[in-house]
């Protein structure tokens, strides 16, 4: 039998978790979103959406995966069955599979772009010196926005090395397991990427009016771009939805990886306290770090043309505009890019636990031959992406219906299962047992009531403002076509996967817990 | 930056630094993992009781 896999410390569950949620959307998304949603007004729906949504959906998801975890299920089909006491319960599992294997395939190609970036500024070729032209233009041709397959071209190796590499950095931490892998990576990842984040700040904030002929732009008038209110926005429900959305994103809560991470706890382990330390750093990188950093500089360099724009435009094509002018952009750039580096990776290695997890608990496989099938799945994922680069399509496409649309239905299926199937008072008892903080009981009655239906209202508002573009797109392009039937052909792939890994736990008598009392199953 | 920018700017970023300054000075100064657990008692069987009668 397999040793059973432990978190080592509290403060290395509180970092893992922490870093599975810090990411580049903290970095690159929260300030966009913040600057054309009414600038600092939008704090107003974005505190709120954090109290109603996710605390309460983090605390939830924390709670499921202890209860499950000393019950002897870490991942998600059979964490589910635990929570709803029914075998069929598994199924509901596939989408928390699905999420993260898919976002993963994506998202390493981001983080293999930040390598190469960061790579860049080391060794100069970023620097207008060497390379003057268009950051934008260069930041198309890097993706391969052109042309499907032309990242296969001469002149993008490096970048295919530089993804292989990352790819492998992802597995080499993977395979070391929880203990030694994540949570020791994250354990000197995190306390670096404040520090790195900490230097890039002071450099900004110290700016003053770099441009002499434009004294308007200035560290203060950038502060302003990005905090001053536009209180008539909150009247706009496009406001109200970004701002959900940000906060549900970026706490990685639908995601199936807090349910996993927390299932590696032990019964007495502190989940209340855990929860909120996690939820309030990530808030930390999001608001302190974040809205103080990026929109700030875009802004002095780029004029209020930066308060528009996307999240990749703003990382990728407006930040290196400001390194260029800035006094030591070179190492400000290296050291940014390398965080955004870092933050990628402790997101992307929650990514691949649940996934690991499951083959392992699922179909009795070793850590190499799980780790060898999730790479292998992985990799054709991600060479989908790679090759379909045209207007990054198929990555745009995933983003969308895996990595927004299905991350609302996994959410609101967790949260209807914590209180309407767990229930709210068993739910209570066992958020405080080992807690070192007290939650009002109030909470839960927000659990059940206020949380589905809020979540409910953002999903059909979300649905009727982006998904006709998207089923337009269905039916305009093929790459995007390809894309779904990917989508569907791994999530079908899983599904058989969770339907024979229910058959193994019933031989096993792993579901004998559904015939036992709620004390007898436990297996700590 | 207008003086309502300025409050709103310090309102969001103190209320965070606030909140995660209590939770990680809570989470620091709690006893170790370890430490607690050998709190409860020793659950180590000696047999020493079996020949009693």
């Amino acid at each position: 039998m397999a040793q059973k896999e432990q978190w080592g410390t509290r403060i290395g569950v509180i970092l893992a978790v922490a870093g599975s949620a810090v990411g580049l959307g903290n970095f690159l998304r929260f300030p966009g979103q913040a600057a054309s949603n009414g600038g600092g007004a939008f704090m107003i729906p974005y505190f709120i959406s954090l109290l109603i949504l996710g605390i309460p959906l983090c605390w939830a998801e924390w709670t499921m995966g202890r209860y499950a975890g000393i019950r002897g299920f870490h991942s998600a089909p059979g964490i589910f069955s635990v929570i709803c006491r029914r075998r069929g319960a598994r199924y509901f599992g596939t989408l928390a599979l699905l999420i993260p294997l898919i976002i993963y395939m994506y998202y390493v190609v981001i983080e293999a772009w930040c390598l190469s970036y960061a790579i860049g500024y080391l060794d100069g070729s970023l620097m207008p010196e060497s390379n003057p032209g268009d950051y934008k233009e260069y930041f198309d041709a890097f993706v391969g926005k052109g042309a499907d397959g032309s990242l296969f071209q001469p002149g993008h190796r490096d970048f295919l090395g530089i993804l292989i590499f990352t790819f492998a950095l992802n597995f080499f931490f993977i395979y070391r397991g929880v203990t030694k892998g994540i949570e020791a990576f994250c354990r000197v990842a995190m306390p670096l990427m404040v520090v790195l984040a900490l230097i890039v700040l002071v450099r900004v904030l110290t700016l003053g009016s770099p441009l002499p002929d434009q004294p308007d732009r200035n560290v203060i008038g950038g502060l302003g771009a990005m905090w001053n209110p536009n209180f008539s926005k909150l009247t706009n429900p496009q406001t109200w939805l970004a701002a959900s959305g940000q906060i549900f994103f970026s706490l990685s809560v639908g995601f199936g990886v807090i349910v996993n991470y927390a299932s590696y706890m032990r019964r007495n382990d502190d989940v209340a306290l855990s929860g909120l330390t996690a939820t309030s750093m990530n808030e930390f990188f999001e608001v302190c770090l974040g809205g103080l950093i990026t929109l700030p500089a875009a802004f002095i360099f780029l004029g209020v043309a930066s308060q528009e724009m996307g999240t990749f435009d703003i990382g990728f094509a407006a930040l290196p505009n400001v390194f260029a002018h800035m006094p030591g952009g070179q190492i400000f750039g290296f050291l940014w890019f390398f965080m955004l580096f870092i933050a990628a990776i402790t997101s992307s290695l929650s990514m691949l636990q649940p996934v690991i997890a499951f083959f392992e608990e699922g179909l009795g496989l070793k850590r190499h031959a799980a780790a060898a099938i999730l790479g292998l799945l992985a990799a054709i994922g991600s060479g989908f992406v790679v090759w379909f680069s045209k207007d990054m399509k198929a990555l745009d496409t995933l983003d969308f219906w895996v990595g927004t649309a299905a991350i609302f239905v996994l959410a609101m299926v967790q949260a209807i299962m914590y209180g309407w199937v767990f229930g709210i008072e068993r739910g209570h008892k066992e958020l405080h047992e080992g807690s070192h903080i007290r939650v009002p009981f109030a909470l839960q009655i927000m659990l059940k009531y206020v949380t589905p239906f809020y979540l409910i209202v953002i999903f059909c508002a979300f649905c009727y403002s982006n998904v006709p573009g998207y089923v337009a797109a269905i039916s305009k392009n093929e790459v995007a076509v390809a894309s779904i039937m990917f989508i569907l052909l791994v999530a079908t792939f899983l599904f058989v996967l969770v339907h024979i890994a229910g058959i193994r736990w019933m031989k096993e008598g792993k579901y004998d817990f559904l015939y036992q009392d709620e004390e007898e199953a436990i297996q700590d | 930056m207008n003086t309502y920018g300025w409050i709103m700017m310090t309102i969001s970023v103190s209320s965070v630094l606030m909140l995660v300054t209590f939770c990680l000075v809570k989470v620091l100064n709690l006893p170790a993992v370890e430490m607690e657990e050998i709190k409860g008692p020793l659950e180590i069987d000696t047999h020493d009781t079996e020949d009693a009668d």
